[in-house]
């Protein structure tokens, strides 16, 4: 039995050897036509079907507010009266009679600076009261309370404490979305496991080395689902709180289109915050997903 | 006979509220340099607690340990562990996880180049070069405990602790890293306290092993040399007589004597 087992193993052995170089010398690539037609193929597959839907949606919503005395206007109604923001976004006749493209871009810039402002701190109170026991005694009731208070509400008080609309605005922002960043990136402290920690203490890194290399890396993915949720939240603080401050940014935009009975505009600025804030989503999630590389499973 | 690694008189004892468990009592124990020592005993002895006692992760109650006559009480690259589940960074590469320790430990003593070298030489040490720019979730099992190993080793600790290395490998992978393990132990003449639970691997393995009693309260119950000479075959053991003998003692020690009580 032994005998026949290693002269089986012998023959198939040899063969082996010279084969081995044949499927090294030929790289298993398709060509690169079929290659581009899967891709295709993979494309069509996932831009189709919304495409279809969309279309169907857009017919309903036209056969619906076609008949007259309809309240809303159909969609060939919108493009007709919202032709010229469409196609100028970058006009600029002064005061708030700007492209839609500047409305976005104050949007943006408030957003930018509240979300900066809460990313860093709310990671920083998040590491705080994630590492200490008294902070998060402390704390953490303090923040349950807070974040269940709606973004507006936080308006007429920053109003009085900043006395100036801008960075009142940039106020909610920051306050809206520092909770769950805060929260996410506690959590994400504490489940940093024990024997991260332990081979820390074990080769001796310093506090700054172990924040550096352990607790940032260790908490990334739930940092990057703080950071994800808060700029949802940031994107629907900042249409609310310009609609009250006025000046120029999409939220007050829709309100004067409001107030000038132009719905159309309302409904192509509808969907361009709609498309904005799909955009920083996929940011924020690509930006986690490029940082947490290789962190996720273990 | 000089005491290279000293555990005297370790007393452990954990407090929750008001109720207070006393998990390790009067553990004297003395390690001679180049030694390779086996502490086996039941699952919650309090075994890993006195591995952990002896890397400075926990305290002990009273007692402490002496490492060449200097008390020893934080943890530090002197005691590297290997720990169970490897504990490798998922987000850094094989090369980075063993490069972290060795930048802090030979952060004067050696230049950039040197590091890397080192790094290597002790990647090469446990056959794992190839891998250098794997992430830990790219390679088995046994290879991640394989860069465990080097991480440790790459320390140069006076004393290498070994925390179960082999518990959660399969039986294949782990006859292959035990061979390693013993292959590096007689190359490099570390000193070694491993803790395990599987007989055939304390016998195999060690020079001398300790016999822990069930907890709460555990003691060292007994120790045995086990004087079979180095290198050791696996294959020439399984009939040797002594091994079979240590073997049944231990077995004796752990199924007759301090047998595994369920309630506890």
């Amino acid at each position: 039995m032994n005998m026949t087992a290693t002269k089986i193993e012998v023959e198939t052995a040899t063969p082996a050897a010279t084969v081995a170089p044949v499927v090294a010398l030929t790289p298993k690539r398709p060509p690169r036509a079929e290659a581009y037609a899967r891709m295709a193929r993979e494309t069509a597959v996932r831009v189709i079907p919304p495409l279809v839907v969309i279309a169907l949606l857009t017919l309903v919503w036209e056969l619906v507010c076609r008949r007259a005395g309809s309240a809303l206007p159909p969609p060939s109604k919108v493009f007709a009266d919202t032709r010229e923001l469409i196609f100028d976004p970058f006009f600029d006749h002064g005061g708030i009679d700007k492209g839609l493209f500047w409305h976005l871009s104050a949007s943006l810039q408030r957003v930018a600076f509240g979300y900066s402002l809460s990313a860093i701190a709310g990671i920083a109170l998040g590491v705080l009261v994630g590492q200490s026991v008294w902070a998060m005694r402390g704390l953490d009731p303090l923040f349950q309370v807070l974040r269940t208070i709606p973004p507006l509400a936080w308006l007429p008080l920053s109003l009085a404490a900043f006395r100036d609309g801008q960075p009142s605005a940039i106020f909610v922002i920051f306050i809206t979305s520092i909770w769950p960043i805060i929260i996410n990136t506690a959590v994400g402290i504490r489940n940093i496991p024990q024997d991260y920690r332990n081979v820390a203490a074990v080769v001796q890194l310093n506090p700054l080395e172990f924040f550096a290399k352990i607790m940032i890396p260790a908490a990334a993915p739930y940092i990057f689902t703080g950071l994800r949720i808060g700029i949802g939240l940031s994107w629907l603080a900042i249409v609310a709180a310009e609609m009250l401050i006025g000046g120029v940014g999409i939220g007050f935009f829709i309100w004067d289109a409001w107030n000038s009975s132009h719905i159309s505009e309302i409904i192509l600025a509808l969907f361009y915050v709609g498309i904005v804030g799909f955009v920083l989503d996929r940011l924020i999630a690509g930006l986690g997903k490029f940082v947490t590389r290789g962190t996720a499973q273990n | 006979m000089t005491a290279y690694l000293k555990l005297d008189h370790i007393d452990k004892v954990f407090t929750r509220g008001a109720a207070t468990t006393e998990v390790l009592k009067d553990i004297n124990l003395t390690i001679e340099k180049g030694e390779y020592v086996s502490i086996i005993g039941h699952s919650g002895c309090g075994k890993s607690t006195l591995l952990n006692i002896i890397a400075g992760l926990t305290g002990a109650t009273t007692g402490g340990v002496l490492l060449e006559n200097r008390e020893v009480n934080s943890p530090g690259p002197d005691r590297a562990v290997v720990f169970q589940n490897h504990s490798l960074l998922p987000w850094l590469t094989v090369y980075e996880n063993v490069r972290l320790g060795v930048d802090k430990v030979f952060a004067k003593t050696k230049s950039r180049a040197e590091r890397d070298a080192w790094v290597m030489h002790n990647l090469n040490l446990v056959q794992m070069t190839h891998a250098r720019d794997k992430r830990p979730s790219e390679i088995s099992g046994g290879m991640k405990q394989r860069v465990g190993i080097a991480r440790a080793l790459a320390m140069e600790p006076k004393v290498l602790l070994l925390d179960e290395p082999f518990g959660a490998l399969d039986a294949l992978t782990r006859a292959h890293l035990q061979d390693s393990v013993m292959a590096l132990h007689q190359k490099l003449g570390n000193t070694i306290l491993m803790i395990t639970h599987d007989v055939d691997e304390a016998v195999l393995l060690s020079d001398r092993i300790v016999m822990m009693t069930n907890g709460p309260s555990a003691r060292i119950g007994e120790v045995l040399e086990v004087p079979l000479t180095r290198p050791r075959k696996r294959l020439e053991l399984a009939t040797n007589t002594t091994y079979l003998k240590c073997r049944q003692r231990v077995l004796e020690f752990l199924y007759e004597r301090h047998r595994f009580v369920e309630a506890a």
